[in-house]
């Protein structure tokens, strides 16, 4: 096989063949979590820095398992004390990683870009983007197949509602590439002061009721409501928010019994989800979390090795 | 297109290798007590279910048979072209204090079984282990031989051993295969 990515920035040039064989590489890599001893040697000797520059638990620490259980060293770069709040540029920290002789790049960054910009300065090391301000969040969005995939198997023809603030949101922009090259309907859902303007052009559709819009779906996503928002004047309360957008039971049963609930985390309970729906039957958030492990192995393991040009 | 040079084993050579094989492992285990039957992915797989066919008509015994994957304990990831994939490792039953034996379709420089000796020791430690190989070619870079050996074949390294199974290639046979210049 011939893996031709190196880097993960976004995932438009990713083809469905290639997602396919990720997706079930994947399942092969959630195997390993099974067992009693979970590392294998595959990636040896490589060094992967983890460069944080936002908040993160989850992604952070899910990279941080999937490098360790391929073997690789990892060394943990984070905001605070660091030198980029000294006051050094994007460009010089890229120069400074490579000369540290790092394989590999893990890079959450507030800006835009950031990941695309740091591929381009690093000649040898792999970049994967773990979050660019409100552009993308690739990993999130195969987590997010996979989880879903596993449970519903071929997702062509099926339809997902995204439900809430999908304006800030770059794990909505992801979901949608990667749900639609699979050939999955997205309506989006929500208040329309926390909707883009471009919502066509990103491949979706919009529906300004949820009830509406979850109707018939196979999978409901629901998006973090950061509570800043209220302060900016975009929702009116978050029990506001709840009582029409949030995904209670009365909202899903629209959909029936068979949709999947799921939501990147970490949740607000009572404000886009209710506890009854985030702990039911239905939703599959902790395994979108296995999966999340699983997904960077097989990312990982499929851009870092092999001799590339 | 690499030219198929020889044929070196038919389908009916392969089932009497395996037979003999199936045979020759009862008989040093006195049975099939604690046996286990571990295919190495790809094809020692399906030479592992032949077996375990065997040992159904022969001794009417039902062999815990699984598949092991060991792709991701390669030591030649950094420098291969291709990136291998990674394939199903299924092990059945607990394989502590069995008797495992590893079937693999050609032995050659010894390191896939290094790797699989390494994947089986993470799993579980087996009361000891033994090699089944339906083609030993030579050029051993490692101390490792196999227990139970179908056939001898002296190769010179441009060459390339294949073993084809009914399963994945649509016929049983082994032929060896000249490679061409690159």
């Amino acid at each position: 096989m011939n893996w031709r990515h190196k880097d993960l920035i976004d995932l438009d040039d990713w083809t469905r063949e290639e997602l396919n064989l990720f997706l079930e590489q994947a399942n092969y890599m959630e195997e390993l979590l099974n067992r009693p001893i979970k590392k294998v040697p595959a990636l040896r000797g490589k060094l992967i820095v983890n460069f944080f520059f936002e908040p993160s638990t989850r992604t952070r620490v899910s990279f941080e398992l999937a490098e360790k259980m391929l073997s690789a060293d990892v060394v943990n770069w984070s905001s605070s004390g660091s030198s980029v709040s000294k006051g050094e540029t994007l460009r010089d920290t890229a120069w400074t990683l490579e000369a540290m002789g790092a394989d590999a790049v893990v890079i959450r960054y507030g800006a835009v870009g950031s990941a695309d910009y740091l591929s381009r300065k690093l000649k040898k090391a792999s970049v994967f983007n773990a979050g660019d301000g409100t552009h993308g969040h690739p990993t999130q969005a195969l987590l997010d197949l996979h989880s879903a995939w596993k449970k519903l198997g071929n997702l062509e023809g099926s339809r997902m509602a995204i439900v809430g603030d999908v304006l800030h949101s770059r794990v909505a922009r992801s979901n949608i590439k990667a749900f639609s090259k699979m050939g999955v309907k997205v309506i989006l859902s929500g208040p329309a002061t926390l909707m883009p303007t471009d919502i066509p052009s990103l491949g979706a559709e919009y529906d300004p009721d949820p009830r509406s819009a979850v109707k018939d779906a196979d999978m409901i996503y629901l998006l973090r409501i950061q509570k800043e928002r209220q302060e900016q004047g975009l929702i009116p309360s978050l029990d506001e928010y709840h009582l029409r957008y949030g995904a209670t039971e009365e909202l899903v049963s629209l959909a029936g019994k068979d949709a999947l609930v799921m939501h990147p985390g970490p949740i607000n309970r009572r404000v886009e989800i209710a506890s009854e729906v985030a702990d039911g039957e239905q939703s599959i958030i902790l395994k979108q979390v296995r999966s999340g492990v699983a997904v960077r192995m097989a990312l990982l393991y499929l851009c870092l090795g092999g001799v590339r040009n | 297109m690499p030219q198929e040079k020889a044929l070196v084993m038919t389908q009916q050579d392969m089932f009497r290798i395996l037979k003999r094989i199936a045979i020759e492992i009862v008989e040093r285990n006195k049975g099939l007590d604690d046996v286990v039957l571990l295919g190495i992915q790809r094809r020692g797989v399906y030479l592992a279910n032949r077996l375990k066919d065997l040992f159904r008509d022969i001794e009417e015994v039902k062999v815990p048979t699984g598949e092991l994957d060991i792709t991701l304990y390669r030591d030649d990831i950094p420098t291969l072209l291709e990136q291998p994939v990674v394939h199903s490792t299924s092990i059945p039953v607990d394989i502590a204090g069995k008797k495992l034996i590893l079937v693999d379709d050609v032995l050659y420089t010894g390191r896939t079984i290094r790797a699989a000796l390494d994947a089986l020791m993470d799993l579980g430690r087996p009361a000891n282990v033994q090699l089944v190989i339906l083609v030993d070619r030579g050029h051993r870079e490692l101390p490792i031989q196999a227990d139970y050996v179908g056939k001898n074949i002296p190769t010179s390294r441009s060459e390339m051993v294949e073993v084809r199974v009914t399963e994945l290639d649509g016929e049983d046979k082994v032929v060896i295969i000249e490679r061409n210049e690159v």
